[in-house]
């Protein structure tokens, strides 16, 4: 294969023998012999980590397990080789793959919580590992080795730690435990599939300085999986963007961050907020083709401002930008205005009337009370940003102002009258006038109605006739720039991105005067993101609305929000302009929140 | 920015609903075939059968009788125009039923899980107390007391059947009532009814269907159970479960009398099991994301 020999000479056979090496990786899905990814090289050098990113579904996980010599059900490995440390692991038989799992190579999935087994202690487990590897050939060899990897990362070693069970670990901590299997019997590679993912950034970092410890002390080549750039300019080497299935670009990561070559990685770039610098994040529209649906050209290609013809006619080769830093696009060097940045975001920091106010509010369930004492005051026109790491009582809070959470004492005012606890209460003005945009797109549509029937309900609850909440139901399509047709579909035929614009539809069709965003974009792609965060500017800015916007993620913050409200352990810690909070902080908490957040402009310097 | 959408180039198609993917499987195929077999026989056999239900046609227990297909019963009555007869009422008592049961069951069983608390305890540990009869003894018991009527029989199945069937809606409404599009919907001022049954049971719909069909097998089961151990409204009436028990001591002599009902409730019941189990299949398959089978 020719492709093979060249990539042979590029990366130069001396190194093949220590890291990992995948070259023209394929995999189908075994029932359409689709691909889910094709053409893919890797290398990684022993002591390195390469960072895998892209959005979701485009193939990452799935290369990440192939490495494993595992393919999902209803996935097969179409054809290609892995050479972990010099062995070719997919043409291994079933016992070889076995043993080879978790000695040469080893897996750090993305959730500790379920990846550990509740029924054992974390000693147990960690000692099923070696003995399945025979590792230290004694028990007091294992037992010392177990010993040997808490302290490295960084846990207790005494006998009581290890005979804890899983739930009695924090998540930063069951990830350790995880990271530790993972190093137990000294493998040459380990895949690493988003393991920070669900932790806040304090305990992120704390995981992320482990990872890298490790692997740079013991010489394992290391596979980083993440969508989250910022992490991965943090953490990695080198860095590989895959995109529907393929790795559009790859080098080092100071080339790829500096001098971004394929415009999907420019986008991408253009889409992450950095805490480090007040930017326009820019978005995209569309998605990108799964399996069976991609063109035969640049899989990109529907979606690029630069493609031609010539894209849409074969998938482009691989072209060398420097030693260490190369693209799978044809029009490298010739830019388009996209991606670039454009005006800065609208930030006057209005003083309007104040809108709402929430007074010395408490609250709690069940008796037990985790916000303590919060006071907030949102203007007219406004976005306030409330930001907290997860437990701070943000999420109670907005919840209690949009009437979801009822057990709470002290006041919240509309317009300076005081609401009702519970939604039922409220009158239909205060109903309407409070709006609350879920965080999971995916669970707050019914998926039982269409889309128009869904945005339609508040309108009839309000006592509107049919035909008259019709024209508005396609008004507020409109306004959350969705095409019209889509008031007759239902949630499932809608990608993410769009299930949250009609999830802001339904909350826009009442004309509220507050929009509560409860997270609204953490599950969602970078580039979708942004394009939400955009629309969300636009329609402030277009109907005077004022926003909470509750979220973890601290360089969104930057670029949405006039205000900035900071929550830790169910209290206030500092309130002010988001700029001068997040650029001259206050309190020691927010000081460690702003240092824990990777950034990829702090990275790059 | 430029927010013109190309997503709609890449929208899927909606997967058909649960019955028709359900019916893409061989043993759903095969169960309505013999269900709408045995229910056609049920409903049109009176109309087409030679004699009357209840007619003295000729020697008891005879096989070569003229005139009749399968000869007569320990009664004389021509075998053939009873099967035709027998299966009516057991279907539609079964039908009435069950469809007790499961308005009941599922309107508690909804009620329970979206209130929860203090009014979920009391719905489901009463309806545990019914749950702990044994189905059958619970409708012998009732019937003795009060003596068979279909009134009856109707109530004291679809009754026993309620709990059944309020358990595992409570069961599959739980998940949904945690999902944020609840919230939304009470944040918007729906009425708890509302709630309940157009935002709730929409969304259980599959656990209903699958549930829906294995609760009328069992109550044809039952009916027909009844119907053997005497308890039928006429003595005399035409019913699968009565010509089983009428005709088993003359099994010898006349197979007929005891086979054909045999037959057709075992078909009926496989048939109804056979679509129970393939839209079980199915709807776990939705539920897994995979494709069934």
């Amino acid at each position: 294969m020719a492709c093979r020999e060249c990539l042979q000479v590029l990366i130069g056979v001396e190194k093949v023998n220590s890291g990992l090496r995948i070259i023209n990786l394929r995999l189908n899905v075994a029932a359409t012999g689709n691909d889910i990814v094709d053409e893919v090289n890797l290398t990684i050098e022993k002591g390195r980590v390469l960072g895998l990113v892209g959005e979701s579904g485009s193939g990452k996980t799935t290369v990440g397990l192939a490495v494993l010599s595992h393919a999902r059900r209803g996935v097969e490995i179409a054809h290609g080789e892995i050479y972990c440390a010099g062995t070719e692991v997919l043409g291994l038989d079933a016992d070889a793959k076995r043993r080879i799992r978790g000695e040469l190579v080893s897996y750090v999935p993305q959730d500790p919580a379920s990846s550990l087994n509740p029924a054992l202690r974390i000693g147990v487990q960690l000692m099923e590992v070696l003995e399945v590897h025979d590792f230290g050939g004694s028990s007091e060899a294992r037992k010392a080795r177990i010993k040997e990897m808490m302290a490295e990362v960084l846990l207790p070693t005494d006998d009581q730690y290890l005979e804890r069970y899983p739930h009695q670990l924090s998540g930063g901590q069951q990830q350790r435990v995880g990271l530790a299997m993972a190093f137990a019997c000294r493998p040459s590679v380990i895949v690493l599939d988003e393991p920070t993912t669900g932790l806040d950034v304090s305990t992120q970092e704390h995981v992320l300085k482990t990872i890298r410890q490790l692997t740079r002390d013991h010489g394992v080549a290391a596979l980083y999986i993440t969508h989250d750039l910022a992490v991965v300019a943090d953490l990695a080497d080198d860095v590989a963007v895959m995109y529907a299935g393929r790795v559009v670009e790859q080098g080092e990561v100071a080339e790829i961050f500096g001098n971004p070559a394929h415009p999907y990685t420019r986008h991408l770039v253009a889409a992450a907020p950095d805490i480090a610098g007040k930017k326009q994040i820019v978005g995209l529209s569309g998605r990108a083709p799964s399996p069976g649906k991609r063109p035969t050209g640049c899989s990109f290609a529907p979606r690029c401002e630069l493609a031609a013809d010539e894209c849409r006619e074969a998938f482009p080769p691989n072209v060398r930008i420097s030693d260490a830093h190369s693209a799978a696009c044809i029009k490298i060097g010739k830019r388009g205005e996209t991606a670039t940045q454009t005006s800065p975001t609208i930030q006057s920091v209005s003083q309007g009337d104040v809108i709402i106010e929430v007074r010395n509010v408490s609250a709690g369930y069940s008796g037990t009370t985790v916000v303590h004492d919060v006071s907030l005051t949102l203007r007219k026109g406004e976005c306030l940003a409330l930001v907290g790491e997860s437990g701070s009582g943000k999420t109670t809070v907005s919840r209690a102002i949009g009437g979801l959470h009822r057990e709470w004492t002290g006041s919240i005012l509309l317009n300076g009258v005081p609401l009702r606890s519970a939604a039922r209460q409220r009158s239909v003005e205060d109903r309407l006038g409070i709006q609350y945009v879920f965080q999971n797109p995916y669970g707050s549509l019914n998926p039982r109605r269409t889309v128009g029937d869904s945005i339609a309900r508040p309108l009839l609850i309000a006592g509107i006739s049919k035909s008259a909440s019709r024209s508005q139901v396609l008004d507020v399509l409109d306004k959350v720039n969705l095409p019209n047709s889509y008031a007759n579909k239902f949630p499932d035929q809608l990608s993410g991105g769009e299930r949250q614009r009609v999830a802001i539809a339904r909350a826009l069709v009442s004309n509220p005067q507050v929009l509560v965003c409860d997270e609204v974009t953490s599950a969602l792609d970078v580039l979708v993101q942004a394009a939400i965060v955009d629309l969300l500017g636009n329609l402030r800015k277009d109907l005077g609305l004022s926003m909470l916007f509750v979220t973890h993620n601290l360089p969104l913050v930057r670029s949405i929000a006039d205000h900035v409200a900071v929550m830790s352990e169910g209290r206030i810690v500092e309130v002010g302009p988001s700029e001068s909070v997040i650029g001259d902080p206050q309190q020691q908490y927010t000081r460690n929140l702003i240092t824990a957040t990777p950034s990829i402009e702090r990275s790059l310097l | 920015m430029n927010t013109t959408l190309v997503e709609a180039n890449f929208v899927d198609e909606r997967p058909p609903g649960l019955f028709r993917q359900a019916l893409k499987l061989r043993r759903t195929q095969v169960g309505v075939v013999l269900s709408t077999l045995l229910i056609t026989v049920a409903l049109i056999g009176p109309f087409i059968a030679p004699f009357g239900s209840t007619e003295y046609v000729d020697m008891p227990n005879t096989l070569d009788v003229p005139g009749t297909l399968l000869g007569t019963d320990y009664f004389g009555q021509d075998v053939l125009s009873r099967f035709l007869f027998g299966g009516r009422t057991i279907l539609i008592l079964a039908v009435i039923a069950t469809s007790i049961g499961i308005t009941l069951g599922t309107t508690l069983g909804l009620t329970a899980a979206y209130l929860r608390g203090r009014y979920d305890e009391i719905i489901m540990r009463a309806l545990d107390v019914v749950l702990s009869f044994p189905q059958v003894l619970l409708s012998l018991v009732v019937i003795s007391m009060f003596g068979p009527s279909n009134v009856l029989i109707i109530c004291t199945v679809g009754l026993s059947t309620t709990p059944r069937i309020a358990r595992i809606i409570r069961g599959s409404a739980i998940g949904v009532v945690e999902r944020d599009f609840i919230s939304a919907a009470e944040a918007i001022g729906e009425t708890r009814k509302r709630v309940v049954f157009s935002e709730v049971l929409p969304n259980v719909t599959s656990a209903l269907l699958v549930e829906m069909n294995l609760r009328l097998t069992y109550s044809v089961g039952l009916i027909a159970s009844l119907a053997f151990l005497g308890f039928t409204p006429e003595p005399n009436a035409a019913n699968w479960g009565l010509m089983i028990q009428e005709n088993r001591v003359a099994l010898t002599e006349q197979p007929w009398g005891v086979i054909l009902p045999t037959m057709a409730l075992a078909l009926m019941t496989i048939g109804t099991g056979l679509i129970g189990d393939g839209l079980s299949r199915v709807s776990a398959g939705i539920d897994r994301g995979g494709k069934g089978e």
